[in-house]
């Protein structure tokens, strides 16, 4: 049963703890390392502390696709090929892409990684898993 | 050992919990400079120790094959101040263990009363040797095996049938 306004709430909470920030700064358009300073090493934090939260099983790769900025075939001179764009589609189907694929420089790519989008993920694992 | 900021484990159990003693001596040569006069340890170093008594807990709950390297502090709470001549009781309780890595919630103590507490997230390090060399043990490598059985850790005769 995934009440999105109650999902969204603890995913805030996870982030505010994970990231050591003020709880109003994580909006739901905050972006995790634009806007509350994560790193790398946060993710699995917070990977960690999401699937404590909400009882699911977070593949590696699956929330945030790191494997995607190493393999050269989706990666080109710092911006992701056509092939990479169709493997973020893939991957991170709730993320608004439309905005990216103006310019999809590697750079822009933590940015797309928002509160709310987490808050989707979690909806969205957590409906498929009660079905 | 240099660095080694353990004198010895009291308590260790695979996957949950191990407790460890530190000294604090003024033969310590840090203390001289932190600070002259005054010397207390200082608190990266109780950290320090903290994460090393986290991290062999969570290094021999997986047989010492991961490079266990401490990668996030996520609390650290200093109540009082450790001077020379107290012996600290570390405690380290494992939260979870898992592929990539461990997290540990860990306590401080001395004469029963709490000094310090940190909540530490380590990681099992698996990529490349920046020196592009394969990868071997480099946290858990012979020096600090030998060490570890011989003199850091007398286990108890039912943790070695285990």
């Amino acid at each position: 049963m995934a009440d999105k306004e109650k999902v969204l709430q603890k995913v805030q909470d996870i982030l505010t703890d994970a990231l050591g920030v003020d709880e109003e700064e994580v909006t739901e358009h905050a972006s995790l390392v634009a806007d509350l300073g994560a790193e790398s090493i946060d993710f699995l934090d917070i990977v960690f502390r999401l699937e404590k939260t909400f009882n699911i099983k977070i593949p590696r790769g699956d929330l945030f696709p790191e494997d995607l900025l190493s393999d050269e075939n989706y990666v080109q001179e710092g911006k992701l090929t056509p092939e990479g764009l169709r493997v973020l589609k893939e991957k991170v189907p709730y993320a608004n892409l439309s905005e990216f694929e103006k310019n999809p420089d590697v750079s822009g790519l933590a940015n797309l990684f928002t509160v709310g989008m987490i808050a989707s993920y979690v909806t969205g694992r957590l409906a498929s898993q009660a079905t | 050992m240099r660095w080694l900021l353990i004198d010895k484990f009291i308590e260790i159990q695979k996957g949950k919990y191990a407790k460890a003693i530190k000294n604090i001596t003024l033969g310590e040569d840090h203390l001289h400079d932190h600070f002259p006069t005054f010397p207390i340890m200082p608190n990266s170093l109780i950290i320090e120790s903290l994460a090393q008594t986290a991290g062999v807990l969570a290094g021999y709950s997986k047989d010492f094959k991961q490079n266990v390297i401490l990668s996030k502090i996520n609390k650290a709470i200093f109540y009082r101040m450790a001077l020379p001549g107290d012996q600290l009781i570390l405690e380290a309780r494992m939260v979870d263990l898992r592929d990539e890595g461990a997290w540990l919630e860990t306590t401080a103590t001395v004469d029963g009363e709490i000094l310090a507490e940190a909540s530490l997230m380590f990681v099992h390090w698996q990529g490349e040797l920046p020196s592009g060399k394969r990868l071997v043990n480099f946290v858990f490598n012979e020096r600090f095996m030998s060490f570890f059985r011989s003199n850091l850790a007398q286990l108890s005769a039912e943790e070695k049938k285990k």
